[in-house]
């Protein structure tokens, strides 16, 4: 090859800044096998591209190089250009001489000048050993795997199941619904949490489309993106729900009644079967075997004795079913932060000072929701968990472990603000005499109606704001103790409080990491999902047809979810719109003649995606053994290059013959 | 035998002299020995670092270069105000060497910062509370103690690193040790009104007296301090305070070496107990059986 065609745009005046264009574009039509030198304003722009374009076809161009900016930015548009007159666009390489040059350099100094061509040289010396490579072709299972059955798993997995795909929706809980399924009502249209989610729950329940795994978990993952291989953990039940026709005289006949409710947050004691609550999807019972008389003593039974569906069944084992799937939609959701002083991991110091655990009508944000629920335990009336007395006075505390250092958690949780405004409200509704007090650091109310919500909470429903912290709560004659600070008044405060409600900050669910390692996904040092742009890529990860919505990545509240939910499976559309998949061809390959079959690349590769393989000869006696490269899951990285001590392993477009003549134009 | 460098600062050698009496006595059938630095001067408490920041590094400063130049590397402090200005300069100084330098000027003396400053839970938990409970003779099953730490001993939490600044368990332990219980209660780490005494005595008063009716209200018949800050508002203004809120407290406040040296044996003279202003037997097993019979 000895017709390459080299590039060099001003980006404006990013690069022409630094340079005199006419020298800069002289200098690198003396580099050898360059045919052509051109410089251009914006080479990026359509004319730029068809300036392109044209050399190509007038000068036989065989290879180009744009000198401009980060390939990042631009190598598609460019091998686009470049496809279009004709040229395998892998045979396009980009020269960053802004990034790596012009914008970090003194404009004009002979350096600068100096390492603008060199960059360039080394491109130029790169691309004359580029080969022409085509995409690698990926079949695609259209169905969706959406783990997390709360109010983002079930908007992401009806939305695809309406566009007409198969949606897998595995739940961990014996029901679907969720956090948002326990809500009172919700900001800031005060609508009944429970009457907007159940009927889609229902419709998840009953879509021809939806595959509903409840009381499931993921147990493995392999494949790629359209090819998933998913293993499902059933846990056991004791109740097929199958069978079982809902009609829960199990339920009503069942003596135990120990067992604190989960749906209730221990507020309440549910019995050994149950269903989690009226509105549950599957409204199917369960058996608990920490709380039921038959797995603790073997007595009892009464369930099987007065089920007539024969749907009870005590030898009820794990079961593992495989689904096959082409994406994958995370919706894990979140859990409050422990506030008590026991905590499982030593980062969180826990507020042992509030009494947490310790005084009964100390509760947190999702008990109190209980709280002011119909469907509560209180049936809706606000009384306290120790004597069921209505609070007169109620102290809410925001950001218990949100924005503290201290207690290890830095992030805001973005929405206790808002429903802390929505509890002082609601109470007040409920309890006309009664007087709530809010400790807060900022009010954060960005957001539709928001800010006019907390003012109505203020202003409207008597809620009195004290900016400050609360250093102790303590128990003194009945009365909860609260004292903190006001720093607006600049004076300490002290409140005989009935209840104390805190708005505790939100951590991602238990059992995500491990999630996360199995799908091999990103998470931060707090444990929430990553996305694989935080602008432009926010429901994408950096797992092809793997997606994230819902507050598994961050703290966020209802109508985000649903958004990302809807997002994410928009997202899974335009994956499934296609018939197959492409892949770029830039990926590993082991040359398996001199493969020593040591499999150090085998261990080192981060996606899995070299396998042990057998070499047969025709009467199909092993020969030897190989690795081999799965090109539809190599993500071109290149460490198996760089552990193979027999050289055996190359990376198609980054071979080590470029990078050493790469070397050699910089000597 | 272990031997600790020992600085009493200047309310143990004035007002708190009993605190002394205490400390001395109860360490010695410990087989613990104090070496009282040499020279030692004020650790500048609250007035220094309000007027003056050089001062406020130089004061301590001083008496840890007297330390370093004994060869001293663990020094008792059992004044919380003391130990926490000694350990405020430790980590100044460590890190900084331009302090270190200017600091070691003005003191006159080298000073890195290196010396280990215990206060006087420390010292019982360097002891050992298992070699405590080895040699209790008379255990304290008549002591139902609320501990109070007050402020300095666990805060700033940042420079001191001892215990949880909001839930503390030090005393707890050692005193369970003794054989004596301690109480579930509000206060342990509420403020006492400290350096308030004299300036505005109703603050103290308030205080105090706060202090004193919850840990009555949880059952207990008896505070333990570590501080003789702490120790003056509680014990000595109990006067004051039951005259002002019409109360009787009535409620001994015991140092933590106090317990200590008795539950070794030792009376209540020998430990100095009897120099405080609230003295009065706590029941002890002996005379709740002598009453039963």
């Amino acid at each position: 090859m000895g017709r390459i065609g080299v590039f060099i745009c001003w980006c404006g005046e990013n690069i022409a800044r630094a340079f005199d264009m006419d020298e800069l574009t002289e200098a690198v039509a003396e580099i050898p096998g360059v045919r052509c030198a051109i410089h251009y304003k914006y080479m990026c722009s359509e004319p730029g591209q068809a300036l392109i374009r044209e050399k190509i076809r007038s000068e036989k161009l065989e290879a180009v190089v744009v000198a401009s900016c980060s390939p990042h930015m631009h190598l598609k548009t460019f091998r686009a250009a470049a496809a279009a007159a004709g040229l395998n666009p892998y045979l396009v390489e980009m020269a960053n001489i802004r990034e790596q040059c012009s914008w970090v350099h003194e404009p004009y100094e002979d350096e600068t000048v100096a390492k603008a061509v060199s960059i360039i040289r080394m491109t130029v010396h790169k691309v004359l050993r580029n080969r022409a490579l085509e995409p690698i072709r990926v079949p695609l299972t259209k169905r969706a795997l959406v783990v997390g059955g709360g109010v983002a798993g079930i908007q992401a997995s009806l939305d695809l199941a309406d566009s007409g795909y198969e949606v897998v929706l595995v739940e961990r809980e014996p029901s679907i619904g969720g956090k948002m399924a326990g809500l009172s009502e919700t900001f800031p249209t005060l609508d009944c949490s429970q009457c907007i989610l159940t009927p889609r729950m229902v419709e998840v329940g009953q879509h021809p489309n939806i595959r509903l795994y409840t009381y499931s978990e993921v147990e493995s993952v392999e494949g790629f993106v359209g090819n998933f291989n998913i293993t499902i953990r059933q846990k056991a039940r004791y109740v097929d729900i199958e069978k079982c026709t809902g009609c829960l005289e199990c339920w009503n006949r069942c003596p135990s009644r120990e067992a604190p409710s989960e749906f209730d947050y221990g507020l309440t004691k549910r019995k050994a079967i149950y269903v989690p609550f009226p509105q549950a999807v599957p409204a199917r019972p369960i058996i608990d075997l920490n709380s039921c008389a038959k797995f603790l003593r073997n007595e009892c039974g009464t369930c099987l004795k007065v089920c007539q569906a024969n749907a009870i069944n005590f030898d009820d084992q794990d079961m593992l079913v495989t689904e096959q799937v082409g994406a994958i939609v995370v919706a894990t959701g979140y859990r409050m932060y422990d506030i008590g002083r026991e905590q499982e991991n030593a980062k969180y110091a826990g507020y042992g000072e509030y009494g947490y655990g310790q005084y009964r009508d100390v509760i947190d944000s999702l008990q109190f929701e209980r709280l002011l629920s119909a469907s509560g335990p209180t049936g809706g009336e606000v009384k306290r968990p120790s004597d069921g007395a209505v609070p007169k006075k109620v102290v809410f505390i925001a950001c218990v472990g949100s924005r503290d250092n201290a207690k290890g958690i830095p992030y805001c949780s973005k929405i206790c603000c808002m429903y802390t405004a929505k509890h002082t409200m609601l109470y007040k509704h409920k309890v006309h005499d009664g007087q709530a007090h809010v400790f807060y650091m900022d009010i954060r109310a960005g957001g539709k109606g928001y800010e006019e919500f907390v003012r109505r909470a203020i202003e409207k429903d008597g809620a009195r704001y004290h900016r400050g912290r609360v250093s102790k709560i303590t128990e003194e004659n009945g009365k909860l103790i609260v004292r903190g600070a006001d720093t607006l008044a600049g004076a300490p405060v002290t409140i005989e409080a009935d209840l104390v409600v805190l708005a505790a900050a939100m951590r991602p669910a238990t059992g995500v990491l491990e999630l996360a390692q199995k799908i091999k996904l990103g998470y931060d040092e707090f444990g929430f999902l990553s996305e694989s742009h935080p602008k432009l890529r926010p429901v994408e990860t950096n797992t092809a047809g793997v997606y994230i919505c819902g507050a598994c990545h961050a703290p966020k509240d209802i109508p985000e979810a649903v958004a990302q939910a809807s997002a994410a499976a928009g997202k899974v559309q335009v994956l499934f719109s296609k018939g197959e998949l492409t892949r770029e061809p830039e990926v590993a390959s082991v040359n398996e003649q001199t493969c020593a079959a040591c499999f150090a690349c085998v261990r080192t590769c981060p996606y899995l995606a070299i396998d042990k393989a057998e070499i047969r000869d025709r009467q199909g006696n092993l020969r030897k053994m190989t690795a081999r490269v799965n090109p539809s899951l190599c993500m071109g990285c290149g460490t198996c290059v760089a552990v193979c001590p027999s050289k055996s392993v190359d990376l198609e477009g980054f071979s080590e013959e470029q990078i050493y003549e790469m070397v050699n134009g910089l000597i | 035998m272990l031997e600790f460098g020992y600085y009493p600062g200047c309310a143990l050698h004035g007002s708190s002299s009993d605190y002394e009496q205490s400390v001395q006595a109860c360490l010695k059938p410990l087989g613990v020995g104090l070496k009282e630095l040499d020279d030692w001067i004020c650790c500048g408490a609250t007035a220094a670092h309000t007027l003056n920041h050089m001062l406020a590094v130089s004061l301590p400063a001083r008496n840890l270069a007297l330390a370093e130049r004994d060869g001293v590397t663990e020094l008792f402090a059992p004044c919380p105000m003391c130990s926490m200005e000694l350990i405020k300069v430790n980590r100044a100084l460590d890190g900084n060497a331009g302090l270190r330098q200017r600091v070691s000027e003005i003191v006159e003396l080298p000073v890195t910062g290196k010396t280990q400053i215990l206060n006087l839970i420390q010292v019982f938990q360097r002891i050992g509370v298992d070699k405590i409970r080895a040699t209790v003779k008379k255990p304290l099953s008549h002591v139902k103690a609320a501990c109070y730490y007050g402020c300095l001993l666990t805060r700033p939490a940042d420079t001191l690193q001892f215990d949880d600044p909001e839930h503390p368990r030090s005393m707890e332990t050692v005193l369970e040790a003794l054989g004596a219980s301690a109480v579930e209660w509000n206060y342990a780490t509420e403020c006492c009104g400290a350096g308030l005494t004299m300036a505005r005595e109703e603050t103290v008063c308030e205080l105090s007296h706060r202090i004193l009716t919850n840990a009555a209200a949880h059952g207990a018949n008896c505070l333990v301090v570590a501080c003789p800050m702490c120790h003056t508002n509680l014990d000595m203004k109990q006067a004051d305070i039951d005259r002002r809120y019409g109360v009787h407290h009535d409620m001994m406040v015991y140092y933590l070496s106090d317990l200590i040296g008795m539950a070794l044996g030792l009376d209540e003279t020998q430990l100095g107990v009897d120099k405080h202003f609230v003295v009065k037997p706590l029941e002890s097993p002996a005379t709740q059986a002598a009453e039963m019979h």
